[in-house]
């Protein structure tokens, strides 16, 4: 098998499990889907919750920052105490390393917000809710949006690791590979990975511009 | 209408920001808040809607403590106005003029017609600037639009701080020209702060000084310039300010009291010998209690010695006189036109009370420059 060229690999041995790949595309979109939610909704609320309290903007972007030095694979494992084996711990650690730089940039976006604006605002007579809201969520979201994309894309990479704790994903493919010596194997979840970062970077640019209000890119 | 009494700001250092100040606005007065930086003159605006509560005393609104209200119900109340305008740059204009009235509950159908109107109001042309955003437009644009947003809902009182400060002079001067005509229709109650004593002057019905968080006076810039009731008011006005603002300054300061009057039953040789030992080339010819008659030119006199009998002969009639009331500026105005380069000053009674001629003028003018001159050698 191994005099195979590697195209030749690859087309043997999608031929053979292009279901199972399928199969786990699906798994990993899973994984990065879920974990990214709940690091969105968890982390814009930390990044608003920090620009409210600042006392807390230590402990949070800190926290989260350390939790983003920890190596994937170790988070992995110290996530497998705590959840078991399986999709959970995987989310669970997923979910963590993609919070910092959503709650980070969601800090900056709205810390970055003029002063100006917002004593406008308030002077006007706006509450604290209508200023989040009408003001600083909207001049901000470019800000989290790109937050939002890098964490995806780092997202999609680090899910590949969720095969290592039985989580599945197409980072089974990869380490099928390299333990039995089939580069062909490994391109069968390397590629799918790769494109699925490249198509959430591209889909995640597009909502950032989308997003940015008229009056900011004129 | 707008009461301040004893009102303190001290923050949690124990530094006292404002200290005790008591006051009244009258509905439809333009208050001046002015003093060097850290005066509490900002502060002290931004007590009136809360952006910086009170700590003591007591501020009232139409007699309703201002504590008594909702912050955020108590500032859609009253209208705001940045230095840093301080407009939503994710907003068209006609949306950030619309906030206010947004808050405030009006209907959709109120509110379009509004806009339209105060951007007319402002100088603004709706067609060209409702649906631009605020980063199209120029600083000076931008702040008509802030005067706009603070009018939105019709506030009786405008709180401006600094509003012209970023603007180039140009632009400066022509909305402070704008804000007093505007103010002149709409006849809010405006308080204003600046550090610029020509603003101030320009646009205060009253002005109000401060230092070191207290008030040391608060009066008409007429009264201000000339009843300074501090060393540090009158230090702060300039002395010099006055020839700046000749409007300001009544005529009765520049002119001369001693005024060479004849009667008109006098002879020729009297009025030559008078008008020799004065050295002056016109005689102002008043009655027996000073009322003005006219005037008589020393050429004349002495070319028509011999033909006259009485001075009354060559009288002439003078049309450029001022009341006592005038101001410098109107002295100066008319000096250009007068045809004998004099203006008798005379009071309500049209009694003659002194002379304005070029050389009086002049030298009121030109005091600013060698009382500079002195005070350099002095230091």
């Amino acid at each position: 098998m191994n005099n195979l060229s590697i195209w030749q690999q690859l087309t043997e041995q999608s031929q053979m499990r292009w279901r199972e790949v399928l199969e786990a595309t699906s798994v990993h979109i899973q994984l990065v889907f879920f974990s990214m939610l709940i690091a969105i909704i968890l982390g814009v609320f930390l990044g608003i919750l920090v620009t409210r309290v600042p006392k807390l903007t230590t402990l949070v972007l800190g926290g989260t920052g350390v939790m983003q030095t920890i190596p994937s694979l170790a988070l992995l494992g110290f996530m497998i105490p705590i959840f078991g084996i399986g999709v959970k711990t995987a989310i669970a650690a997923l979910f963590l390393y993609s919070l910092l730089p959503i709650a980070r940039n969601t800090y900056a976006g709205i810390s970055d917000v003029d002063p100006a604006t917002r004593e406008a605002a308030k002077g006007m007579g706006m509450t604290s809710m209508q200023i989040l809201f009408k003001v600083e969520l909207p001049l901000a979201i470019p800000v989290i949006m790109a937050g939002i994309r890098t964490a995806a894309v780092i997202n999609v990479g680090n899910a590949t690791l969720a095969a290592f704790i039985g989580a599945g994903g197409l980072g089974d493919f990869i380490f099928l590979g390299i333990t039995r010596g089939i580069d062909g194997l490994i391109l069968l979840g390397a590629i799918p990975a790769a494109l699925l970062a490249i198509i959430l970077e591209v889909f995640f640019s597009s909502v950032e511009r989308w997003t940015t209000p008229k009056g900011l890119k004129v | 209408m707008l009461k301040f009494e004893n009102v303190s700001k001290v923050y949690d250092d124990g530094f006292k920001a404002v200290d005790s100040v008591s006051f009244e606005i009258p509905k439809g007065e333009l208050l001046v808040l002015i003093g060097p930086s850290g005066s509490g003159k900002s502060t002290t605006m931004k007590m009136i809607n809360r952006m910086q509560p009170h700590t003591s005393g007591k501020i009232s609104i139409n007699g309703k403590d201002n504590k008594s209200y909702v912050a955020s119900d108590l500032r859609r109340g009253i209208g705001y106005v940045i230095q840093q305008i301080g407009l939503f740059p994710h907003y068209t204009i006609e949306k950030n003029i619309s906030i206010v009235p947004e808050l405030n509950g009006w209907s959709q159908e109120k509110i379009k017609p509004r806009v339209n109107e105060l951007l007319e109001l402002v100088g603004l042309d709706p067609k060209i600037y409702a649906k631009r955003y605020p980063k199209e437009l120029s600083g000076g644009q931008q702040q008509r639009v802030g005067i706009a947003r603070a009018l939105a809902s019709d506030p009786e009182i405008i709180l401006m701080d600094e509003p012209f400060s970023a603007l180039d002079p140009l632009t400066r001067e022509q909305l402070q020209g704008e804000l007093i005509s505007l103010q002149k229709k709409l006849n809010k109650t405006i308080i204003f702060v600046t550090h610029d004593m020509d603003e101030a002057l320009k646009m205060g019905d009253r002005i109000a000084i401060m230092k070191d968080g207290k008030l040391l006076q608060l009066d008409t810039p007429e009264k201000l310039l000339h009843e300074p009731a501090h060393g540090f008011v009158e230090e702060f006005i300039g002395k010099h300010r006055i020839i700046q603002n000749p409007e300001l300054m009544p005529v009765i300061d520049i002119m001369s009291e001693s005024v060479v009057t004849s009667l008109p039953q006098s002879s020729p040789e009297k009025a030559i010998s008078l008008i020799r030992q004065r050295k002056i080339t016109d005689l102002i010819i008043v009655d027996e209690s000073k009322n003005l008659l006219g005037i008589v030119s020393a050429y004349d006199v002495i070319k028509k010695v011999n033909d006259i009998r009485t001075i009354e002969e060559l009288m002439q009639p003078i049309s450029h006189i001022l009341q006592d009331t005038a101001s410098a500026k109107d002295a100066i105005i008319m000096m250009d036109e007068s045809p004998f380069g004099l203006i008798p000053i005379v009071d309500e009674e049209n009694k003659v009370v002194g002379l304005v001629t070029r050389g009086s003028l002049l030298s009121a003018l030109s005091s600013q420059w060698t009382e500079t001159e002195v005070e350099v050698v002095a230091i």
